[in-house]
């Protein structure tokens, strides 16, 4: 135990310090990923509403897919797809040998798509719970489209969506793990990389899952003030 | 642009691990969901002892990623070869496979328990009343009546976690199984063609989960068979 406390600890030799900036970058990373997913959701949403069959089978083909196929594969796509196209830019500009992208903007995005998939049946799902007679109210005032939207349709989705937000968020938030594999340095490649050097495995992925553990009851736990406890919450009949 | 003979080499190279992403998820499903009722089925004890620990399993399964699981289970616990050999376990653990089965499967069980247990939850107490008041036993009450409606309820989640469990064996390529994901990685990394690879190895995935789905809602609608023609004056005495 006295060993771990020292492998884990913030002095020399220990890892605490790495290990927290490693968190932190996987909170940023989740944020991120999420936030940009929240836009991709929301036009993927808004194109599943929307009458146009074009746009309505786009957004439906960008649900399926990204919730049908494994998260890796499209970690992959996006880092050795980017990389390949990247490196011929460069070439087709005069330069020569292999560019990278770079892994957190790849994570971020990568973690977007994903997300943004999974988001876009949230908001899809609380746009149909607001009741129509919400929408002809607000066109019999004469508000006009962005109005509506604005005022009187987003302030509802929002309430409804926010139990389905809160999913995708601990979804996320296990997901930006994979980022690992592109070699990004967040909290499951820094486990690796200390339980490597180490040869200690066992401490460090414990450490990892606690932290990770910690993450998401903490936000959990602020999704679940935002819901209950917010003045602007959905009074149940 | 769009090549269609190097579809064509891929696409029996990518199928080539296609049984064991089948083996993976078919093992830890059905052994997932054996634990997963049998969780759900503890957890209706009103000991503090039964409930607290299995709440405490549930958490940390389904607070974690799933890639951690998997490291602790493979590298975590090869840590402690001599005492897994001494108990004869070492034999399990040194596989790749089997760390995979063990990891996957306890994920599955903790999502698949809460599941259960808040379709248990949702059976009408009155029903649970009249099972009883007609003389059944406890265990006839669960299996006649609580767990046939439970399961029903449970149904369009459970396919969820199925789905969510096909796409979690792609992380067992990550500690060297070679299934589709794995196959999918090696041949991007040889042939740098990403986009190819993630349309064939993608389309797998898709068609198995469209199967997947079109199979649970198969079964859905057989177990609903007593909502569909319902006589108007049963439908009144049952709500």
């Amino acid at each position: 135990m006295v060993d771990a406390f020292r492998l884990l600890g913030f002095q020399h030799g220990g890892w605490g310090a790495a290990l927290l900036m490693a968190a932190s970058v996987t909170v940023l990373l989740s944020v991120l990923g999420f936030a940009l997913g929240a836009v991709f959701g929301g036009l993927a949403a808004a194109g599943r509403l929307r009458n146009s069959k074009v746009l309505r089978f786009l957004a439906l083909g960008y649900c399926t897919v990204f919730r049908g196929v494994p998260d890796l594969l499209t970690i992959y796509l996006l880092y050795y797809g980017g990389s390949v196209a990247l490196t011929s830019l460069g070439h087709s500009l005069g330069g020569s040998g292999f560019v990278g992208v770079p892994a957190f903007a790849t994570g971020t995005l990568a973690i977007a798509i994903i997300s943004g998939a999974y988001q876009a049946e949230v908001y899809r799902g609380a746009y149909l719970a607001i009741d129509q007679g919400q929408h002809d109210a607000a066109c019999a005032l004469g508000l006009n489209r962005l109005q509506r939207l604005r005022q009187v349709i987003f302030p509802q989705l929002l309430r409804y969506a926010l139990p389905g937000l809160g999913n995708v968020w601990q979804l996320v938030l296990k997901d930006s793990s994979l980022i690992s594999v592109i070699g990004l340095v967040e909290l499951m490649r820094q486990a690796q990389i200390a339980a490597g050097s180490t040869r200690e495995p066992f401490i460090f992925y414990i450490a990892a899952a606690l932290l990770y553990l910690a993450i998401a009851s903490v936000t959990g736990h602020a999704f679940y003030r935002l819901e209950r406890k917010a003045p602007w919450r959905v009074r149940s009949a | 642009m769009i090549d269609f003979s190097f579809f064509l080499e891929i696409l029996p190279k990518l199928l080539a691990g296609l049984p064991l992403t089948m083996e993976l998820a078919l093992t830890s499903i059905v052994a997932g969901f054996v634990l997963a009722v049998t969780l759900a089925l503890a957890q209706q004890s009103e000991s503090p002892f039964v409930v607290l620990p299995i709440r405490g399993f549930v958490a940390v399964f389904r607070g974690t990623p799933l890639l951690v699981q998997i490291f602790l289970t493979y590298y975590g616990l090869g840590q402690f070869r001599h005492q897994l050999s001494a108990i004869g376990l070492w034999a399990v653990f040194r596989e790749p496979y089997w760390c995979a089965i063990i990891a996957l499967t306890l994920n599955t069980t903790a999502y698949g328990s809460e599941i259960l247990r808040g379709a248990i939850q949702s059976v009408p107490r009155g029903l649970v009343e009249a099972a009883r008041s007609v003389g059944l036993s406890t265990y006839l009450t669960y299996r006649h009546v609580i767990l046939p409606l439970a399961f029903r309820q449970a149904l369009p989640s459970y396919g969820n976690e199925i789905i969510l469990m096909i796409k979690g064996t792609s992380l067992a390529s990550i500690v060297t199984l070679m299934e589709v994901t794995g196959i999918a990685q090696g041949l991007i990394a040889q042939t740098y063609r990403a986009f190819e690879v993630f349309i064939c190895a993608g389309a797998i995935y898709l068609t198995l989960n469209f199967a997947i789905i079109r199979a649970l809602a198969a079964l859905e609608y057989w177990m609903s068979r007593h909502l569909r023609h319902r006589p108007s004056t049963m439908s009144d005495a049952a709500s």
